[in-house]
Order: structure tokens, then sequence, then C-alpha cells
């Protein structure tokens, strides 16, 4: 199993939740970040002055998938969050060692 | 013709001496002016329009400018002023401002309104209505002060300042102006308030504030306004409530009142557009913030001159307006480097003194204002009115910088601790926090 971290820009979000579900995950965790990577950050101004704001907000998501559609859902969010300027995200995959759906007790891959 | 400055606060002052003069009193009571049930309504009208100002117009208005850890405590300053200005309004301010007296203040004859009769006038309108629309304007002006210490004023400190300059600069400024003080024996023009309140607020945020330091982290490291479209909604309330704050100030419901509606909102919504251009043109960007605070400008502009000039002289006022506040703004923060955070000064103070000076140009009626006062010509004017700000900015400057050192003394210091700042003073202070994430 694998686990998915995805971070994308907010507006993306629902796209990359209809690739998602397109290639079969059942289901994620999505939470209101802020970070900064190459882009970082921007320079508004309010009266004249400027105000450096060095964190932006994301959407970061998790996932966990079987092996068996890890590569499909990382090609899926590549795709959805794409475009093309700076800021567009990261997306990291990390070995899952184990899951359990807390309802049934049910462990693996049966779990996601 | 000067009939609006002639109606312009003098009438109640000079029934109250004529009253107290026993020899012509039965004359007086033969052609004694019976209430206007229209004018009384209009500046009933006019006195809740002003409150609205305040309460929650200027509150949301500032809100939305700082950080949101420290956006209640915004509000919570401007209604504690409020209620502190009211009562003390009641107590002896009122007196002090508008009560019979000498060139400098007013005496204590009024004091909690206990020498004024149930029926007695102010002009042609009851003294209880004239009382409680001038309560609106010294309700304000502190609030206006607001925006100097916002994120780092402790509390207690801000509570004894606001009441004791409502006492030392109000009052006194009011008197000299409005209520019979020197000023206006000179015959200083000033409608509804740009030396009175724009001015003394103006100058008084500013010294506070560079008293006071600068938030952690001014300039470069300080956090953008949290919530521009409350500070919209409060700039529109100001909008809408600043038709009874001018056109309330013709005390009456006449052609001055009429006129000085026009002004005020032709000036409000070319001052807006002013400095929109001016931000589109400099920094790309049109802003919601930029052109609430332009429209802000026109209104604080044009008020010492709303009753006097006519609408392509508000045209101009607004156009000013816009230009001059904007560089003000911009010179008291990179300039002159003190934080009054949400630009008191320049938008109010500049506004406010540029508009008075304005008023001795274009309340004259070749630039079809209604004119000057009597016997005045423009410069004669405009040295009346550069003598008023003159003694206004110095008492203002003066008396704020000892009040400030007699609130810091008495409370323990003006600033809260550096590490309270930084969590915000809702909680801190307030023990409340305006958004739940």
């Amino acid at each position: 199993m694998k686990y998915i971290i995805a971070i994308v820009k907010p507006h993306k979000l629902d796209d990359v939740r209809n690739a998602l579900t397109g290639v079969g995950v059942q289901g994620m965790t999505a939470t209101e970040v802020k970070g900064f990577g190459r882009q970082k950050g921007q320079t508004e101004i309010y009266r004249g002055a400027e105000y450096a704001v060095s964190f932006l907000p994301k959407v970061k998501l998790e996932i966990a998938v079987d092996d068996a559609i890890a590569d499909r859902v990382v090609d899926a969010i590549k795709e959805s969050a794409h475009t093309g300027r700076i800021g567009d995200g990261k997306i990291f995959v990390l070995e899952l060692q184990s899951a359990l759906r807390i309802r049934t007790g049910e462990t693996g891959s049966d779990a996601l | 013709m000067t009939a609006p400055l002639a109606r312009r606060r003098w009438a109640p002052f000079l029934l109250a001496a004529a009253a107290s003069v026993p020899a012509e009193a039965l004359a007086q009571a033969q052609q004694a002016p019976t209430l206007s049930a229209g004018n009384t309504a209009w500046v009933l009208t006019a006195t809740a329009l002003v409150l609205f100002m305040t309460l929650p117009g200027l509150a949301l208005f500032y809100g939305g400018l700082v950080r949101a850890q420290s956006v209640l405590s915004v509000l919570m300053q401007c209604s504690a002023i409020a209620c502190l200005a009211s009562v003390l309004w009641l107590a002896f301010v009122y007196s002090l401002a508008f009560g019979d007296g000498g060139p400098a203040v007013g005496y204590l004859g009024k004091a909690f309104l206990a020498s004024v009769k149930a029926d007695a006038l102010a002009g042609d309108i009851p003294e209880s209505v004239f009382f409680m629309f001038q309560m609106t304007f010294a309700i304000i002006t502190p609030a206006l002060i607001c925006g100097a210490y916002p994120e780092r004023m402790r509390f207690s400190a801000v509570v004894l300042f606001s009441a004791l300059w409502l006492i030392v600069v109000y009052a006194p400024v009011a008197h000299w102006v409005w209520g019979g003080g020197w000023a206006q024996k000179l015959g200083v023009m000033d409608f509804a308030g740009g030396i009175v309140v724009h001015a003394t607020a103006g100058v008084s945020a500013l010294v506070l504030a560079w008293m006071l330091g600068p938030r952690a982290g001014f300039p470069g490291e300080v956090k953008p306004p949290h919530s521009p479209g409350m500070t919209m909604a409060g700039g529109a309330m100001l909008w809408v409530g600043w038709f009874g704050f001018n056109a309330g100030s013709a005390l009456a419901a006449n052609h001055a009142a009429g006129s000085a509606m026009v002004a005020t909102h032709v000036s409000a919504a070319a001052a807006a557009l002013t400095w929109m251009a001016i931000e589109w043109v400099r920094f790309g960007k049109p802003s919601l913030v930029g052109i609430v605070t332009g429209m802000v400008a026109g209104l604080a502009t044009v008020t010492p001159g709303s009753g006097y000039i006519g609408p392509i002289g508000a045209l101009v006022y607004g156009v000013l307006a816009g230009g001059v506040c904007f560089a003000a703004v911009v010179w008291v923060k990179k300039r002159l480097k003190v934080d009054d955070s949400l630009d008191v000064f320049g938008v109010h103070g500049v506004g406010g003194i540029m508009g008075t000076l304005l008023a001795a140009v274009f309340g004259s009626a070749a630039l079809g204002g209604a004119g000057l006062s009597e016997g005045a010509s423009m410069g004669s004017q405009l040295g009346v009115q550069a003598l008023t700000l003159a003694a206004t900015v110095a008492w203002s400057a003066l008396a704020t910088f000892a009040i400030g050192k007699v609130a810091a003394a008495l409370t323990g210091g003006l600033r809260v601790p550096r590490e309270q700042e930084a969590d915000g003073l809702d909680l801190v202070t307030h023990g409340e926090r305006g958004y739940s994430f």
C-alpha cells in the first residue's frame, strides 16, 4: 500500500477529486494549509505599503491506496492539478505499513 | 451671502446669552423662536446617522484592516469609547463645549443637563436634540484615534486616554469653533468638523502613534488587512452616515443641508476614483481597500467646507483629497516612519486641514460657494482658517503628549507586552476570538 500526500492549489481541489474518483480512489483527506516553495510567497500592496505574504494557502491531500493503482493516482493528480505556473505543488509517495477500518475491523488493502 | 454661517451653531448661544439678561427677557419672549418640526425631524434623523457612523461603521472599517487575532479588540475599543463619551458628554463635556463660558472653554452651567429645561430650544430645535446630535460627534472623534494604536495599546490606557482626550482636547476645540469661543468670534468656517473632528483626531493620532511605537515587524513584516470586505462594508456605512454628519450640521432642513449633501457625495466619489486611479497606475491593480480609503478621505476633506461650497468646488475637493491624502499616507509610513497604523493622520488629519483651508477659497461666492464670513476676503478668511488650525494642531499635539504620559503612568504603560501583541489582543485582553478555524 502507498500513502500519497499531494500539495495542490486550492482552486484545483475539485478537479483533483473528480480525477481521483475516476481512477478508483474511495476516499481522501483534504486540509487547508499554508506554505512556500520556489514561489516564495508574494507581495500585496495596501494603501501604498508593501506587505510580504510569505506563506501561501494550499490544499494538502492525503490518500491511502493499493499498490496496484498508486501510479495511476499519482498521474491523475499530476494532470488534474497542473496549470504550468509556479506554485502548482508537489506529490509525495510513502510506503504504508498498515491500515484498519474502525467500524468493521478490516485491515490491509480491504480497509482502504 | 453669510446665511449658512450665521445659522450654524451660533443661534443657541446668542439666545442663551440674551435670555440671561433680564431687561431683554421680555422682548425676547415676545419674539422667541418656535420649534420647527421639519428641522427637528431632520436633526433627529441625522443624529441616528452619525451614531451609525461609529457603531458599527467605523468599527468595521477599522476592524477589517487589522490582523484576524485583533479584530474584536478594535470593535471593542470603538464600542467602549462610544459609551464612555456618551456618559461624559452628559456629565459635563457638553457644558464645556457648548455651555456659556469664556473664549477658551464653556463653564459647567449645563452639567448633567440639570439646568436645561425640558422645553428648551437651541435655535428652532429642542436643545435635547442639539445635545444628542453633538454627542454623536463627540463619540466618533476619539473613536477615530483608535486607528493609530490597534493591536498594541493596553485597553485600560485606551479607556483612560480617550476620556481625558475628550475633556482636554475635544471640548475646548469644539467651544472655540462652534460653542461661542474665540475662533467662532473671528469668523472661522468649519461647517461640520474639519477642525473640531478631523484635525484634532488626526494630529492626536500621529502623536500617540509616535509615543506608542510601531507594531512588531513594522514596516516590512506587518501582516496585511485580514478582511478588506469588512472594511468596505464599514466604509460604506461611513459614507451613508456622513450625510447626517455634514447635511445635519446645517441644523435645519434647508438649502445648506441640501448643498452639503451634494458636496459630501460628490467629494467622496471623486476622491475614491482618484485614489483608485493612482493605485492602478502605480501598482497595476486598483484595490478595494484603496477605493474605500479614498472615499473616506474625500468625506473627511469635504467636511469643513460641505455647507459652504458648490458642487464644482466639491469635485475639486474630492480630486485633491484622493491625491494629497494618498501621498500623505505614504509619507507618514515611509518617510516619517511613524506607525499610525490605519492612517488616521494621513486620511483624516491631512484631509480635514486641507479642507478647512480650501473652504476659504471654494466657499467664496465667486467660486460657486455660499459666501465667506461677513466682511471677509479670501485672504483674511484664509488667515482665520490657518490661525485656528495652528492653534488646534498645537493644542492637540501638546495635550495628547501630556495625556499619553498620564495614561501611561496610571495604567502601567501604554503598550501590552510583546508576546501579548503577537498572540493578538482578542484572546489576551478580551477572552474572545473573532473566528474559529
